[in-house]
């Protein structure tokens, strides 16, 4: 039958010479193979003591940040729950007191924001709808691994910078 | 006089045995190993420093295990089977000589635990018993999967042992002798100048390629591992064994392979001889300690080319195995004996 590409090899099945029969030059053909393995370069990675390198724009484990002053730059103004494409960030605004000028920067405030870190695909789309620079993605750090899925949802107490030292 | 050289003797026994096992226990690790570098990965790393605690590891794990008897096993052989195997791969250790003669207050002391006239026929014999602990725990275990494992092994230890005697026999030709200590010094003798290096390799390569081939089969090794061929039979003839059962016949398959080393570095490799040993000047007693730590290289090279084979070669199907052993292994060690017999006719009439 023609072949469609032009390219089907034609394989014969010949009977195997002595040599071949023997297999005892397979054998050491193979036991060559194995050898050179045995002294190449390991492909692992010992993780806890040796980590991959990752690239400088990492998009990592959120952190909500604090202006020069230590207030709490967010306002819980929505946008980054609107761009996120998996709905992962949800929060509940909340009003100012007075006296609390040193603690929140706006006169409305994120009174709980909660980013589930099992639904969060880490695309980084909340970072840029921000309006005022609140929140970020590290590229140093990774959400840990855990026993219960109710642990994965971070709230503010896991994700709001923490204090500057002076300011304390 | 009696009561030291009893003492002597109860030592190097002691150490014998402790040396056995010792290498057993490091083989488990050492299989583990070789196994992760040809795959290119790093291996056990994590007890200890290179992971050198593994084995102790495992065994404590081994320990805490539950010993689990089916219920309707028979909980005698059942018990009897491992450690049957394990008695006999101790006791094979007994007659292979681990380095020449020590000079110590004017007395000779053989670097061995018991010289008998026959003491290849001896391992031949307690090597031949080891089956008799896979068999009995296989068919003890009431598992279908156990009973074909164990059936495999005696079949493939029957078929194999014939073609390893008569390589052997073509062996006893060239050397005239069936003890061990003879046939380790004979090797010593010098050749072309060399002393040390009359190793029976010379004499017989093809005895020596159908040796390790059958002692390959002997261990149930890879390529010849059928008995726990996991692919087809759960786990062989260990498919009911858990804790130290398990334990068990994982350990004595490990001293099997150390005594397999050890009989072919013995046999055909020079024993405890190596290249000009006699020729150095050096002392006696260094002589022989370095003689035993020659011995000691070969052995782990040997114990190293079961476990890079295991990690080169696939498993044999079981017809494929059966042929190997009795159409060409067999015939070929025939062939072997009578060149062999052939041969030392001529040199005895030419010379």
């Amino acid at each position: 039958m023609q072949s469609l590409s032009n390219r089907a090899k034609k394989l014969e099945k010949k009977p195997m010479n002595f040599s071949e029969r023997m297999y005892l030059p397979a054998i050491f053909q193979g036991l060559s193979i194995t050898m050179r393995h045995f002294f190449k370069k390991k492909a692992t990675i010992k993780y806890p003591e040796e980590t991959r390198p990752m690239s400088a724009v990492w998009r990592g484990l959120h952190v909500l940040k604090r202006d020069e002053k230590g207030r709490e730059r967010c306002t819980a103004c929505g946008l980054c729950a609107v761009a996120c494409p998996a709905e992962a960030i949800t929060m509940v605004a909340g009003e100012r007191k007075r006296g609390e000028e040193n603690l929140y920067r706006e006169e409305k405030y994120a009174i709980s924001y909660e980013i589930n870190m099992l639904r969060c695909i880490f695309c980084g789309l909340c970072e840029e709808a921000c309006p005022k620079a609140a929140i970020f993605l590290q590229n140093d750090k990774v959400a840990p691994a855990r026993y219960e899925r109710d642990e994965f949802i971070y709230g503010k107490d896991r994700l709001v910078e923490p204090m500057p030292i002076q300011n304390l | 006089m009696e009561l030291s050289l009893l003492l002597i003797k109860g030592l190097i026994i002691f150490a014998v045995f402790g040396i056995t096992l010792l290498i057993a226990t490091y083989s488990t690790y050492a299989e583990r190993k070789v196994a992760a570098f040809i795959q290119d990965r790093v291996g056990p790393n994590r007890a200890g420093p290179f992971g050198l605690a593994q084995p102790l590891a495992d065994a404590v794990k081994l320990f805490f295990k539950e010993e689990f008897v089916p219920a309707n096993a028979n909980k005698f052989l059942f018990v009897a089977g491992p450690s049957l195997a394990m008695l006999t791969a101790c006791m094979s250790s007994a007659v292979i000589p681990f380095g020449g003669t020590l000079l110590i207050g004017g007395e000779y002391i053989h670097l061995q635990a018991i010289e008998v006239n026959i003491g290849i026929l001896y391992i031949f014999g307690v090597v031949a018993l080891g089956v008799y602990g896979i068999m009995i725990g296989g068919w003890a275990s009431n598992n279908k999967f156990s009973l074909l494992g164990a059936i495999r092994a005696a079949s493939q230890n029957i078929s194999y042992e014939l073609a390893m005697g008569m390589s052997i026999i073509a062996l006893l030709l060239v050397t005239g002798t069936l003890s061990m200590r003879d046939i380790a010094a004979q090797q010593g003798q010098e050749i072309f100048g060399v002393s040390g290096m009359n190793w029976n390799i010379i004499y017989q390569p093809v005895g020596f390629l159908i040796f390790i081939i059958c002692a390959f089969a002997e261990t149930n090794r890879v390529p010849f591992d059928l008995p726990e061929c996991e692919t087809e039979l759960v786990g062989g003839y260990h498919t009911e064994y858990s804790s130290m059962g398990m334990g068990l016949y994982l350990f004595a398959e490990y001293v099997n392979i150390f005594v397999a080393s050890a009989v072919m570095a013995t046999l055909y490799f020079g024993g405890y001889n190596f290249p000009f040993m006699h020729q150095l000047g050096l002392p006696h007693n260094v002589v022989t300690i370095l003689g035993t730590v020659v011995l000691f290289a070969k052995i782990f090279f040997f114990i190293f080319f079961f476990m890079w084979v295991r990690w080169t070669l696939p498993r044999f199907r079981y017809d494929q195995l059966m042929n190997l052993g009795w159409k060409i292994l067999i015939p070929l060690s025939i062939l072997n004996v009578i060149i062999t017999g052939g041969a030392i006719l001529l040199k005895a009439e030419l010379f």
